[in-house]
Formats: structure tokens, C-alpha cells, sequence
């Protein structure tokens, strides 16, 4: 029982977050760093910011994360950070030669003021920036939002810094990706493909996080979104942003500098998300949906249908990131599961909103919570006090999971004891159906485990 | 060792009062060390006769973790040991962490050991307390006492008025005491009256009124303290005479700042609102 101190007594709880359901604004910065080609993720501030993000993602994805840092010292925080990044941006480019650096500021370097807009423009003022290379930055203070905000931090300052538009529309759409896996970027590109539109996605960390073994070490896998893609995002006819925390401020500021409108969709977790997705597409494309992707949607159906006696009325506690919560528990609904209780580490009135307004309609008991004091300490108290069939949460779930012995899936972000999540999509019909695959495998290996003898079932 | 830090508001005097005293007390045979807390490093230019050319934290950009005491500690009048902080330009990085690191630094190089046989520590720290690092010389195991510059103008009462909301905070947890009001006078009207009354609301002292003199101004030009320059002039004398109080004093107290209402009521009562 390594969770045995918590109590089943829920007290109010004003400045103490206990095992916190989200992580640092940087993470999500340098995740979506890598997701445009040849780009070297920058940290400004201390050695261990870096340290630590570099590796919790080579923990989730199995793959090296390349990144550097401003390395601080005392120094640095007394006299600012500027020598420190301008020497940085010397020696990266001589010595490890990207297209791009992605600078991403941390707690240490907002808390000193030092402004990344003034240093990266003075970079380019003193030529340190060679012709045809880039710098660009995002604001990440941890003691804001999470590690959704600093990546949909990082992805706007792709569109700000890199859309331009020409006066001439290219016949694109850009789909802006809010937080997901390579597998789900891949996914996206295959639909778009299949559905016969041309899109600049990004970020895309489809073959850079999930590269094949060559024999070879590559510092730049060959994925990622390229600078020219991205600077004709500005041209583009539409965006489609998927997520309203993690996407869609990229599009508004996409919509504000090119004068790109914008559609903010979920991402395609489950049917009706799918279903709005791909309408979506179709919309403002004006293409009609191939049977291809009908097919996909129908034989999620059926296996819903086929399978709804073993998930009808079983109870689901859930914890992760707003843009992917929103959508699966609406899936889980669709699977008449029970979402019981939700919470979230992200704060934010938009996604409070709106899944208030998703469980007012169909889930009116459900406990939810966002925000500072919405953690795992909080939902494992829920869950003893109103027991739950299923748990669906990041790797740091498995605690509750083992002291509770509830069947537990991976979902989120970190997975750091699993592989798969950037191999096999979550998103689209064909990726729900293995969501759903896998949380019927995990309630029917329950059953089966806990079958009498004389109830165990060959045939379920 | 007594460790004494003065505070008060921008410009009311304080670097000027803190060295002039200084020279007072190493006249009386003190032996005395003046930290500079303010990135301006202005803090020991009297005593020193010019500006320290080298700050803690600039040795400590240039030469990284490898200072010595001597690099940063001047002999300024009389052998008083003079050393500044320093910190970064205006506009950028934090001076507030700056005067924690170099306070730090002090301590870890031994600036404070017995070997010096110091009977005073000054701080001087710049304006008001706006963040935990210009806290750092009150709290735990730094300065000990306290004193406020101040004159009778609002903004400077204001000013001592908030220094001491943070010396209360400090007051409980380091043991840090108010020892007085130091009035460095601006010759508003009433403002001996007003200071003493001031004084004694908080529960402290105007444990010294100095009265303005042009003649700080030209020993300041000529880069020495008064008690240097002439030390026959008047105004030496009261030097002297802040010296010998804050010597001799024995009230040190826990502050009561006043409420913003009780602080304007004391103007109005005084005539400076009307």
C-alpha cells in the first residue's frame, strides 16, 4: 500500500497540491519544439529545467531528446540571462548546426524579467543569427498553467513568428495539433490525405519522436514541420485547431497576424469527436467523405454496439490534460460507461466550461475538478469514497491503480512503463477502436480474474 | 559585533547619514564594516574617498566562485572595512537576488569572522523593502537592529511606515528590533514634533534629529564624510552625537506600523496637509 496515508475524508484544501495531475510549462514547450524539422529545443534558465524535461520525454518516447540550456548560475541570475543565451546561440549554431532554436524561458528567468523578445532581436541585431536560420521563443513560467500552456505557448510562437502571408492564397489548410502523440500527428496526416486536402500540420513530431533504427544516429530526424510550411501557414484558406487549451491560441494568433479564420475542434478522441472532425474537413474543404473513412467509422460502431453489455454503466475515474479529457470522457459516455470522477492539473474557466456543460448534459453526478488543488491526492480520496471499475490516467496512476486493484489504462502524458502510445494512434475512428480495445481488454481480464469458477466464461 | 542595517526611503539621505555616522563611531575607536546593498555601489564612496572599483558581485561575474576577501573588502577612513554588493544594470536581471548571493558570499569567505574583531556591521540597503532580497540583511542571523532614515515629507514617513511592516514580519522568526528614527532633516515645519510623535506611535525613538546642512553637500563633492573634511564644523558634531546614541542605545523594539489613516491623521494634526 504505497499510497496507505491517504485519507478517505476529502477536506477543503487551500495551498497544498498532493501529487499534482500535470507538469512544467517548459515540457510541453520543448515537446512542441521538436516538432518542427531541425530544430535544437533551448532552455533559458538552470541546467536542471533542462535536465529533467529532456528526460521525462526520452522516458515517455524511448528515443533521445536532444536539447540545450543556458546553464545559469548564480551569476546569470543576478546580472540576467542575456550573455548566457547570446553565448548559446554561438555555439549552437557553430557546433550543433539547426535550422531553428526554440527558446523557451523557465520559473527562474521570468522571475528576473528577462525579456526573450529583446535578446532574441538582439542576437539578430549582432549577426549572431546566420542568414537563412531562426530563433524563436515562448514565454513558459511554471508557476502558470501547466505543461499545456507552455506548449501551446510554444506552438503560438510558431504562427507569430514564422506565418507570413504573401496576399496569395495557397489551397491549404493548416491543422494546428494540440497536444498529442507522434502516432496521433501521423494519423492526422494519413486522414487528411485520405480525405484529399492538402494540410500544413503543426507541430508534427511524427518520425522524430517515434524514428525507426537505422543503424545511424541523425541529431535532425527527417520529421517536423518545415520553416516553409510554416511560414505559408499565413496563407492558408483555414485553420482547424484541435483543442481549445492547447490549439487554439495558435490560430488566433494565426487569424490575428494573417487573417486566417479558424474552427477550434476537439481532438478526435472517440466517435463524436471523430464524427465532428471529419465533418469539419469536409466543410471547409467542400470534399465529401471517402468511403474509406466511412468504413473506419462503421466497424467502430459495430464493435461498440457488439460490445456495450460488458461497458454499460461501469464506473471510470480519469485524470490528465483538458483537450484530452474533454473528448474521451465524451467517448465513455458514448460507450454508456459512467465517468465518476475527472480531474485535471490545467486550470482554466474555458475548459471548466466546457466540460461542466458536457456533464451537466449527460453526467450530471459526475466530481469534477481543474485546477491548482485538482490532483491524484483528490481523486484517490474520490475513488475510496465512490469505488470506480476502471482508472484512466498517466503512468503516475499505477499508485492508485495497485492500492485500490482497479484495472488501470495509460492515457496521457508521461507514459514512462509502457510503450505503444507513439506508435498506435488514439484519435480517429481506427484509433478509438483501440482505445476501446484496450479498456474492454482491461474490464474483461478483470471479470475474468475475478470470475468464480463455475462462472468462467470461453466464450465473453 | 553589533550588525545594524538602515533603511528608509530613495534619496532621504541614508548612504550619506550611514558613513558620516560611520566616521563617527570609528573616531570613538570603532572598528567598523559598511556593506554597500545597492547595485549603484555608492554606498562607501565617502569613506573610500571615490567609488569601490570592485563589487562582491562583480568579482563574482568575472572571477567566478574564486574571490577573495581582499578583492572585495577596501580600507576606507580610519580602517573601516568597506565592501559593496553591486548588482546587475538598471532594467535587467534581479538586484534583490544579487544582494542575497553577495551577502552570502561575505559570510562564506569569513568577512564576518572574529578574526576582524568588528564592533559595528552596516548595512545600507536602497530604498524601501520591495522584495525578499532587499530583506536578506534582516533576516535570520544578519542585522539586528534597525534604524529608519526619515524627515517630516509624507512620502518619507509613508516609507517608514512600510520598512517597518517588514521589519515585524522578520521581527518575530530572526529577532530583528527597530532601534529608532534617524530624522534627517528636510526642514519641513514641525518636522522634530512630527518625527518624535511618529517615533512614538510605532513604539520607537527619533533617537537622533539632524538638522540640514549645505556643508554634507560640499564634504559629499570633495568625496569625504563631514568628520573627515572638518572636523570642527558643527555638523560634524551631530554626527558625533548619532554616533554616541546609537552606541549608547539600549531600545530596541518590535515596530507597530500605522494604519495609512492613523499616518495622514499625524500629518493633518501637524500642519504638513494644510
Amino acid at each position: 500500500m504505497l499510497l496507505r496515508h491517504t485519507s478517505k475524508e476529502v477536506k477543503v484544501r487551500e495551498g497544498l497540491t498532493i501529487n499534482p495531475a500535470k507538469t512544467c510549462q517548459p515540457i510541453g514547450a520543448m515537446y512542441a519544439a521538436l516538432g518542427i524539422h531541425g530544430c535544437l529545443p533551448h532552455s533559458h534558465g538552470s541546467q536542471g529545467c533542462c535536465s529533467y524535461h529532456r528526460s521525462t520525454l526520452t522516458r515517455h518516447y524511448k528515443e533521445p531528446v536532444m536539447a540545450a540550456t543556458s546553464s545559469f548560475t548564480e551569476g546569470a541570475s543576478v546580472f540576467g540571462g542575456q550573455a548566457n543565451l547570446l553565448a548559446a546561440i554561438d555555439t549552437i549554431f557553430a557546433v550543433y548546426e539547426p535550422d531553428i532554436i526554440a527558446v523557451h524561458s523557465t520559473c527562474l528567468s521570468e522571475t528576473i524579467g528577462d525579456d526573450l523578445q529583446q535578446m532574441t532581436k538582439k542576437a539578430k541585431d549582432d549577426g549572431k543569427i546566420p542568414e537563412g536560420k531562426y530563433v524563436i521563443y515562448a514565454s513558459t513560467p511554471s508557476f502558470i498553467g501547466s505543461h499545456v500552456t507552455g506548449y501551446a505557448n510554444m506552438v503560438t510562437g510558431m504562427a507569430t513568428q514564422f506565418a507570413e502571408s504573401t496576399g496569395v492564397k495557397k489551397s491549404q489548410f493548416n491543422i494546428i495539433a494540440g497536444w498529442m502523440e507522434p502516432s496521433d500527428m501521423r494519423e492526422i496526416k494519413r486522414l487528411a490525405k485520405v480525405m484529399g486536402i492538402n494540410i500544413v500540420l503543426f507541430p508534427d513530431t511524427s518520425d522524430v519522436l517515434d524514428a525507426p533504427q537505422t543503424g545511424k544516429h541523425v541529431f535532425y530526424p527527417k520529421g517536423g514541420t518545415t520553416v516553409d510550411e510554416l511560414k505559408s501557414s499565413g496563407d492558408s484558406i483555414a485553420s482547424l485547431a484541435l483543442g481549445s487549451v492547447s490549439a487554439e491560441p495558435a490560430a488566433i494568433a494565426l487569424e490575428k497576424k494573417c487573417k486566417v479564420p479558424f474552427e477550434t475542434l476537439d481532438i478526435p478522441i472517440g466517435l463524436s469527436a471523430t464524427d465532428r472532425f471529419i465533418m469539419a474537413i469536409s466543410k471547409v474543404a467542400r470534399v465529401s467523405v471517402p468511403e474509406e473513412v466511412t468504413t473506419d467509422r462503421g466497424r467502430l460502431v459495430d464493435v461498440m454496439c457488439d460490445m456495450e453489455q460488458y461497458l454499460h454503466g461501469k464506473r471510470v475515474a480519469l485524470f490528465g490534460d483538458p483537450d484530452q479529457l474533454l473528448p474521451l470522457t465524451e467517448f465513455l459516455l458514448d460507450l454508456n460507461m459512467k465517468p465518476v470522477h475527472i480531474v485535471s492539473g490545467t486550470p482554466g474557466q474555458r475548459f471548466e466550461k466546457q466540460m461542466r456543460q458536457l456533464l451537466d448534459e449527460r453526467s450530471p453526478a459526475t466530481n469534477f475538478k481543474s485546477g491548482l488543488q485538482a490532483d491524484m491526492f483528490l481523486l484517490h480520496q474520490w475513488m475510496k469514497n465512490e469505488p470506480v471499475d476502471l482508472l484512466i490516467g498517466n503512468t503516475y496512476g499505477k499508485y492508485m491503480a495497485r492500492d485500490e486493484d482497479i484495472p488501470f489504462i495509460r492515457f496521457g502524458f508521461p507514459i514512462l512503463d509502457r510503450i505503444g502510445h507513439s506508435y498506435f494512434p488514439n484519435i480517429g475512428y481506427g484509433g478509438s477502436l483501440r482505445l476501446l480495445e484496450k479498456i474492454l481488454n482491461a474490464i474483461m481480464d478483470r471479470q475474468d480474474r475475478d470470475a468464480l469458477e463455475e462462472k468462467f466464461e470461453l466464450v465473453m | 559585533m553589533r550588525k545594524v542595517a538602515i533603511y528608509g526611503k530613495g534619496g532621504i539621505g541614508k548612504s550619506t547619514t550611514t558613513q558620516n555616522t560611520v566616521a563617527g563611531l570609528a573616531e570613538m575607536g570603532k572598528k567598523v564594516m559598511v556593506i554597500g546593498c545597492d547595485p549603484k555601489a555608492d554606498s562607501t564612496r565617502l569613506l573610500l574617498g571615490g567609488l569601490q572599483q570592485k563589487t562582491v558581485l562583480d568579482t563574482l561575474r568575472e572571477e567566478g566562485e574564486e574571490v577573495e576577501l581582499e578583492d572585495i573588502i577596501k580600507a576606507g577612513y580610519r580602517n573601516t572595512r568597506c565592501t559593496e554588493s553591486g548588482g546587475p544594470e538598471p532594467g535587467v536581471g534581479c538586484a534583490g537576488r544579487g544582494i542575497i548571493t553577495s551577502v552570502n558570499l561575505l559570510e562564506q569567505l569569513g568577512a564576518f569572522d572574529d578574526e576582524w574583531e568588528l564592533d559595528y556591521v552596516f548595512y545600507d540597503v536602497l530604498g524601501d523593502v520591495v522584495c525578499g532580497g532587499f530583506a536578506m540583511p534582516i533576516r535570520d542571523g544578519k542585522a539586528e537592529e534597525i534604524y529608519i532614515v526619515c524627515s517630516g515629507e509624507m512620502m518619507a514617513m509613508y516609507a517608514a511606515n512600510n520598512i517597518c511592516k517588514g521589519i515585524l514580519k522578520y521581527a518575530d522568526a530572526g529577532g530583528v528590533r527597530l532601534g529608532g528614527l534617524i530624522c534627517n532633516s528636510r526642514n519641513v515645519d514641525n518636522e522634530l514634533q512630527m518625527i518624535e510623535e511618529l517615533a512614538k506611535k510605532i513604539g520607537t525613538q527619533m533617537i537622533h534629529f539632524v538638522p540640514r546642512n549645505n556643508f554634507v553637500q560640499r564634504a559629499e563633492i570633495n568625496r569625504k564624510t563631514v568628520i573627515e573634511y572638518d572636523p570642527t564644523h558643527e555638523q560634524a558634531d551631530e554626527y558625533r552625537a548619532l554616533a554616541r546614541k546609537i552606541d549608547e542605545n539600549k531600545m530596541f523594539v518590535i515596530p507597530k506600523p500605522l494604519e495609512i489613516e492613523e499616518l495622514e491623521a499625524l500629518l493633518i494634526e501637524f500642519g504638513i496637509a494644510n
